[in-house]
């Protein structure tokens, strides 16, 4: 993906900045700040009520509890950790203590919630295929949240919290609501890149919590790329003890990984770690010798090193353990394969494949190589009972793919990457969107809103290939950022893709938007994340880090 | 003993000259002049001491120095660990001509020092105070930690002094309350990067957080939020407190007559009431020039300024004055009419600007305001300084050669507008402006006496000042500060801010990356 982000950010650096005023473009269209009915609802569910009768909460007995009815109980930590957090979120300041008072006025005294399903799915992971809907109604005495798994549950924990405000004395007040929710998307996902930067776990689990905030499900985790392999692989610990900045301050330990995925999962997200190849595969080649295709500068090798080397079986030894060992440790369905941007050159340059190419009958069509080489990689893969998710070039090259292969597409403009959802589609594939969510490429002004704007089933085709979009991703692609800047440049600008992954596709009015986005990013601040401001203003409680 | 050094000096650059490995790479921004050898020294933490020369007109009891000893201490040791058992005593010995320890520095201080660091010690001479603390900066840079965690620093000889006098850096506080903690930060990063101005943008159109004595209710009416949301006296103190105790000057701005929607709502009356034909609207625009209590009320508040400010100038700012308010009123058309301005609404921003600047005289404070103000050839006295914001790098060189012709004192901010961002390594944009590329003489190119940094708050808050500023703003520190022509290569540069950046980082700075790679120790908080 990257060769490309650079080029691009050339030629946006040409564009020379504009006379300029401290008040920032006048030219930028700016949004109206009015309330929205919605209050600070992200992402706005898909079927809401709200009445103006309003009850209070609380801050002494109010709790959320299992409902009698409910099929998950004290043993399910999953949700019990969730009530405790989310009771936190409530009430972020020490719950007072004492005896409950007689109450003067109608008051919210607990959250029920009721899992309706036989199987909770409360030691499960989440998958592709799980059920994240709910229901909830909030009235007095209490309110009720259903949902046939855990993982509605959550979703209708966050939507709660989200409607807890406070009135002018500072009270915790909740307004009669009735909430029938599910997502429009099946994969929301974001992804960050810990190889151009390594990325402390701290930062990491911070916004996964973040991303549960905001609904998504999916943490695409770009561990290893060209400038470092931070991933410390049991079968073959060389890759990271040479291959990372540093063996032992920048890796990710078998215990970071699973703590990772831990995480994640008591927020219902899933972990789908991608180890791209046959390219980006540089800081690999440092700890497995003639992993990499040796190049040459005519006749002798030239001492660099290009793509995995596609033409021996040591190679695919290699890969089938090491792909064994991730898929044991990634208990996620899907394994990211990458197979973006292979740089050709070096291949040409060595003989030894050249002869292999002429073998093979492949002519000088070096995707043909590259063809040969993932679809071993695949059958491999495949050995390991898992589904894989793969960047538009596998397909764009011809690449024969299992039919529940998920395409990622992320290159082009709007009409390219629109005609290329319309071609993945169009073949059967399911696809996944992230081209105009690259949002480690920033600009001066509201950008939120072109995020917001883009729509994964905005292109020519019929239902059936609408219906095969199965949602998209945010990118944070690290070559700008590290633990210092990450988190106040993705939220709230990530929040916008959220909202477009979840409610209903009619959820694009931007003045309402941007109301609920301002208070949803002022929570973000309060619940202790760094989500930059959207435009000139305050939050009542401000960033007290630094 | 600094003689010794000296001699020492001399015998290793013999013995290292064939040699000729220069290790110059470790201070930003880049001293006037500086040269090093491959002679190293083992620091050890346990045995280190800062210590006054015996002819040092500073001595044991200057606030300023003995705080900065502290400071850099930790700065130099980043983790100092008690274990260390070898002994290598090294003294770093400062020598001050001047001590105006408990002074504020001003437009005129001397920065200048010199560094000499040979076989356990560091000699370092400098006129004032404010020299020292640069030049303890520079040490605190030239000391590195080894792979097993030993601190060294290599023999080295410093000539340094600023090239331009004002190197500010503006924060905006009112498109964004910061708190205080976030505005200290900012001033440690600062002294970093040798950076000797924070120019307080601290009200405007959204929000008034000056808590103002003589007129509470400007900030009860016009903050944000009347007590989380305000700098109180106090908060503004320690603002000037830490500020001065790294050598920095806290340059106030009170813009006006435009920019002012905040002050109206605790100042009734003070604004311009905007009209709808024959009647008002209930919008107000710039400060009403046409009233003579206007200019009481301004008389009373900068009263009050200068004398919560110690600095010498004040900041009137002066800029983007709409004139269709004024147009409306049917007030101000009479006093235009009165004037003899006739319909030329930039005479009366003069008249307004011209009061002002004599407001300022009176409090002997000098004034700096916007282009603006010279735009309109309003007759300002010659010792105001202008301050340039706006234009293409055309229009920006033709300003600098227009106000210095014109003998005023400029100050450059258009390049260095660091709020607007791009994606990549766009610091190297401030890196490679040249302040004095215009057409003047010497005695015009005098007159610019530095650059600013400008962080307008439309995007910016506390969650992310620091990384929006650092290490982008180091770019300009070095222009401000470094010779020119030993600075100008961007190639050369990018590895020097690669370390630098890390070493903010080690310093607690959130200063983002510049392009891929990693630091020893990276940022830990989130």
């Amino acid at each position: 993906m990257i060769a490309t982000l650079k080029f691009t950010a050339l030629l946006l650096a040409v564009v020379v900045c504009r006379a300029t005023q401290d008040y920032g473009y006048k030219d930028v269209e700016e949004p109206t700040l009015g309330d929205s009915q919605y209050g600070s609802l992200w992402p706005l569910p898909q079927k809401v009520q709200m009445s103006t009768v309003a009850f209070k909460l609380s801050g002494v007995s109010f709790q959320i509890v299992d409902a009698k009815e409910s099929s998950s109980g004290a043993s399910c930590s999953l949700l019990q950790n969730a009530y405790r957090r989310y009771d936190e979120y409530i009430f972020p300041i020490s719950r007072m203590q004492g005896q409950n008072k007689k109450k003067a006025f109608a008051s919210v005294s607990e959250l029920q919630v009721w899992i309706t399903s036989a199987d909770s799915e409360c030691d499960n992971y989440p998958s592709v295929t799980s059920d994240e809907s709910y229901k909830l109604s909030v009235d007095s005495p209490v309110a009720v949240l259903k949902a046939p798994k855990v993982w509605g549950a959550l979703r209708g924990l966050e939507t709660f919290s989200q409607l807890v405000y406070e009135d002018e004395y500072g009270a915790k007040s909740i307004n009669r609501t009735e909430i029938q929710d599910f997502p429009r998307f099946t994969h929301r996902g974001l992804l960050l890149d810990s190889s151009r930067h390594f990325l402390p776990i701290k930062v990491i689990l911070a916004n996964l919590e973040a991303m549960a905030w905001n609904k998504f499900n999916v943490f695409h985790w770009h561990i290893v790329d060209d400038p470092s392999f931070p991933y410390m692989s049991r079968t073959f610990p060389q890759l990271s003890q040479q291959g990372a900045y540093h063996p032992y301050t920048h890796v990710y330990t078998p215990s970071d990984v699973k703590m990772i995925i831990e995480f994640a999962r008591l927020r219902g997200i899933r972990v789908v770690s991608e180890f791209d190849t046959p390219g980006h595969t540089q800081s690999w080649g440092k700890g497995q010798k003639d992993l990499l295709t040796p190049c040459y500068s005519g006749a002798s090798p030239s001492g660099s090193f290009g793509p995995v080397n596609p033409i021996l079986n040591t190679t695919y030894d290699f890969m089938a353990m090491f792909f064994k060992e991730v898929s044991t440790v990634f208990p996620d369905a899907y394994i990211h394969l990458g197979g973006d941007e292979v740089d050709f050159s070096c291949w040409k340059s060595n003989p030894d494949i050249q002869k292999f190419m002429a073998q093979q009958g492949f002519g000088t069509d070096y995707s043909k190589l590259e063809s040969f080489y993932i679809q071993r990689l695949l059958d491999i893969v495949t050995t390991t009972n898992k589904g894989y998710m793969i960047w538009q070039e596998v397909i764009d090259n011809g690449v024969k793919l299992k039919a529940d292969t998920l395409i990622h597409v992320w290159k082009g403009n709007q009409q390219q990457y629109q005609a290329e959802m319309a071609r993945v589609t169009a073949s059967g594939y399911q696809a996944l969107l992230s081209t105009p969510w690259y949002l480690n490429r920033i600009s001066y002004g509201q950008d939120w809103q072109a995020a917001y704007k883009a729509d994964p089933q905005d292109f020519n085709g019929t239902d059936a290939q609408k219906k095969l979009v199965v949602g998209g991703e945010a990118c944070l692609w690290g070559e700008y950022v590290d633990a210092t800047n990450l988190t106040p440049r993705l939220w709230p600008r990530a929040s916008a893709v959220g909202e477009r992954l979840w409610s209903d596709k009619d959820v694009k009015d931007t003045n309402d938007a941007y109301s609920r986005l301002i208070q949803h990013r002022c929570r973000m601040v309060q619940r202790g994340i760094p989500a930059e401001p959207l435009f000139t203003g305050y939050c009542a409680h401000e960033y007290k880090g630094v | 003993l600094a003689r010794r050094c000296y001699k020492q000096w001399l015998w290793f650059m013999v013995l290292f000259m064939s040699f000729s490995v220069i290790y110059v790479d470790a201070v930003w921004p880049m001293p006037q002049m500086i040269s090093s050898s491959m002679a190293r020294y083992t620091l050890n933490p346990r045995e280190f001491i800062f210590q006054y020369s015996s002819g040092s007109s500073a001595q044991p009891g200057c606030s300023l120095l003995d705080s900065a000893f502290e400071r850099y201490f930790p700065l130099i040791f980043t983790d100092y660990r008690h274990d260390e058992w070898f002994r290598f005593p090294f003294t770093v010995v400062v020598h001050v001509e001047r001590a105006e320890c408990e002074g504020y520095p001003d437009a005129d201080s001397s920065e200048s020092y010199k560094l000499s660091v040979c076989s356990g010690q560091a000699a370092l001479r400098a006129e004032t105070v404010w020299g020292a603390l640069r030049g303890l900066e520079s040490f605190s840079q030239l000391v590195y930690q080894d792979d097993f965690g030993e601190y060294f620093v290599n023999e080295t000889k410093i000539e340094d002094f600023p090239r331009f006098q004002f190197r500010g850096i503006l924060l905006d506080t009112s498109r964004h309350y910061l708190p205080l903690h976030a505005i200290l930060k900012t001033l440690d990063a600062m002294s970093y990067n040798k950076f000797n101005v924070f120019h307080w943008h601290i009200v405007d159109d959204p929000s008034f957080p000056y808590q103002s004595s003589t007129f509470p209710d400007l900030s009860s009416k016009g903050a944000f939020h009347p007590s989380t949301h305000v700098y109180t006296q106090i908060d503004v103190k320690r603002v000037i407190a830490h500020a001065r105790l790294r050598g920095i000057r806290v340059l106030a701005e009170f813009d006006s007559p435009g920019h002012t929607q905040s002050w109206g709502k605790g100042q009734p009356g003070l604004l311009t009431p905007c009209y709808k034909g024959t009647v008002p609207s209930g919008t107000f625009g710039p400060v009403n020039p046409a009233n003579s209590s206007s200019y009481q009320f301004m008389t009373r508040l900068f009263k009050e300024v200068t004398s919560v400010f110690p600095d010498s100038y004040v900041h009137l700012g002066g800029d983007e004055v709409d004139f269709t308010c004024w147009k409306s009123n049917p007030d101000v058309r009479g006093f235009m009419l009165k004037m003899g301005f006739g319909t030329d609404y930039t005479k009366l921003e003069s008249y307004y600007m011209e009061n002002m600047v004599n407001i300022t005289k009176g409090l002997n404070k000098t004034a700096i305001v916007w282009q603006d103000v010279f735009d309109y050839h309003e007759k300002i006295p010659v010792d105001t300084v202008l301050h340039i914001w706006k234009g293409s790098p055309g229009q920006i060189q033709q300003e600098l050669s227009s106000i210095t012709l014109a003998g005023y004192r400029v100050i450059l901010a258009a390049p260095w507008y660091i709020n607007h961002i791009d994606y990549g390594q766009d610091w190297e944009k401030y890196y490679t402006i040249q302040p004095l590329n215009f057409t003047g003489t010497e005695q015009q190119k005098k007159l610019v006496i530095g650059g600013e940094v400008c962080m307008w708050g439309e995007y910016v808050d506390a969650t992310n000042l620091s990384p929006r500023l650092w290490p982008r703003a180091s770019a300009a520190g070095e222009r401000l500060w470094s010779d020119e022509r030993m600075t100008s290569s961007v190639i050369d540069a990018f590895p020097r801010l690669v370390d630098f950046r890390c070493r903010l980082l080690r310093r607690g700075i959130q200063a983002e990356p510049l392009f891929v790679g990693h630091c020893r120790h990276e940022y830990q908080g989130i």
